[in-house]
């Protein structure tokens, strides 16, 4: 297990769904989460990786890691407010 | 005997009853199959009139008629609240305790607004998803002299995706029409990185939000409104002043669809496969419009084009052979006109792998728009196109 996966207290898995379902579904698990939670979404939709960097660089999160898994896309974002 | 309930009286529902009726004519008429539409109130409703009561002088006496006077007269009408689903007994339970059994079951539910998830919304915020607000909307309009305009979206997934957008610009349209747009300032916030959900869509729409001075605000998801201060705020920030607050609601599915565990919490919208409707691997159960998780327009265009394939997945059952023809799966097909302002539109038509190529907006597509509207009542719910 890497540092990034330890620290992890969420996981969005939003595999399947369409843009902009997984930044939905991120946006979701922010408003539902406390500052300093780190929230993994998993995305087979090819738009997230650069949608969800974009949108977490606006809100003022941190994103923390962005890796291909096999078929889709892990994001890993702290909430930083 | 077979047993059909269709839950919901809109354009999915009541097109389902119509095509099941054709279909299996013989069958009904032999007492072997019967046809049941349970809606809530036995009005059917044009709901993409709405926008029109706000923008175009539309009566909201126009857009309903009685549920009966659309229905095939071997469908039976139950008008009543349903309570829940017990998929156990094959039961659906109305809220006056009326008990219907069914053999196959179609969730043509649609979607709610619940404006009430987001505090000042009643108070402050317009919008035009009921003919009564798209009146008050209208009325606030007509008293308005000037001053900022912001229109947004506070919820995704919301019915008629384009409907925000032909807002924007229908008003910029109206306000120079009224010599106030010198006055005005008009601003368009959309949740995501782009004014649309479809790219080809938002790369037609955003050169034209730019050229009627429409500022588009991205990445604004609604956070709060500050009645005190007129000030609506985002999740990522960003605040924004008003003098006029227009947002599409936050919408869900159905309650009782929760309730009964056809549905998850908190969206509620049904987990629907995409080709063959059926709701969570269930065989004889099938959803379709607003009621599913798709990731399709809740339009009554989505209703539309899935109705004939959970009709022909029925009657395939009933038959005991496997679904045939053009409507044995559903490909996605959503087909809509889109307002752009000016008497002029554009035409948005796609598929699952099919994005839209928006023709050059021009008057045609307005004026189809316009016919299709008015022709409704006697083409869509008969299945007549």
């Amino acid at each position: 297990m890497t540092d990034t996966a330890a620290n992890i207290t969420r996981v969005v898995d939003a595999r399947g769904s369409f843009c902009p379902g997984p930044l939905m579904e991120l946006i979701r698990a922010i408003r539902e989460t406390q500052v300093g939670d780190v929230i993994a979404v998993y995305s087979s939709d090819k738009g997230s990786k650069t949608d969800i960097p974009k949108w977490v660089e606006k809100a003022g999160h941190r994103l923390v890691a962005l890796d291909a898994r096999d078929g889709y896309d892990e994001i890993v974002v702290e909430k930083l407010r | 005997m077979q047993r059909i309930a269709i839950l919901g009286g809109g354009v999915g529902g009541t097109l389902t009853a119509n095509l099941l009726a054709k279909k299996l004519r013989r069958a009904v008429d032999a007492g072997e199959v019967e046809i049941m539409v349970v809606d809530s109130t036995g009005s059917h409703v044009y709901q993409p009139g709405f926008m029109y009561i706000a923008m175009g002088g539309e009566r909201a006496a126009n857009l309903a008629r009685p549920e009966r006077s659309l229905l095939d007269k071997r469908v039976t009408l139950v008008v009543g609240d349903v309570e829940r689903v017990d998929e156990a007994r094959q039961q659906v339970h109305l809220a006056n305790g009326l008990k219907l059994g069914y053999d196959h079951l179609v969730l043509a539910t649609g979607s709610r607004i619940v404006p009430e998830a987001i505090e000042h919304f009643d108070q402050e915020a317009h919008h035009f998803y009921t003919a009564e607000a798209a009146a008050k909307l209208r009325a606030a309009l007509d008293r308005f002299t000037g001053g900022r305009i912001v229109i947004g979206i506070a919820g995704m997934p919301y019915k008629c995706p384009p409907a925000p957008l032909e807002v924007a610009f229908l008003i910029e349209s109206e306000l120079r029409d009224r010599k106030l747009r010198d006055r005005s300032e008009l601003h368009f916030c959309s949740p995501i990185g782009r004014a649309f959900t479809i790219e080809s869509v938002s790369d037609m729409a955003t050169p034209i939000l730019e050229q009627k001075s429409i500022e588009l605000h991205t990445f604004f998801n609604v956070e709060a409104i500050d009645p005190a201060r007129k000030v609506v705020m985002s999740l990522e920030g960003e605040e924004l002043p008003y003098d006029l607050l227009i947002l599409v609601p936050p919408h869900k599915g159905q309650q009782f669809l929760m309730d009964s565990g056809l549905a998850p919490a908190p969206g509620g919208w049904l987990p629907t496969d995409r080709h063959t409707l059926e709701v969570g691997g269930r065989p004889n159960v099938f959803a379709l419009g607003d009621a599913t998780d798709l990731p399709l327009s809740k339009a009554g265009s989505t209703a539309h084009f899935e109705a004939p394939v959970v009709a022909e997945r029925i009657v395939a059952r009933i038959e005991g052979r496997a679904p045939a023809g053009k409507h044995a799966d559903y490909e996605g097909k959503v087909m809509c006109f889109f307002e752009i302002g000016d008497g002029k539109g554009t035409l948005l038509q796609f598929d699952y792998d099919h994005p839209p190529r928006p023709p050059k907006p021009n008057q045609l597509w307005h004026l189809g728009k316009i016919v299709f509207n008015k022709t409704y009542w006697h083409t869509v719910p008969k299945g007549r196109v």
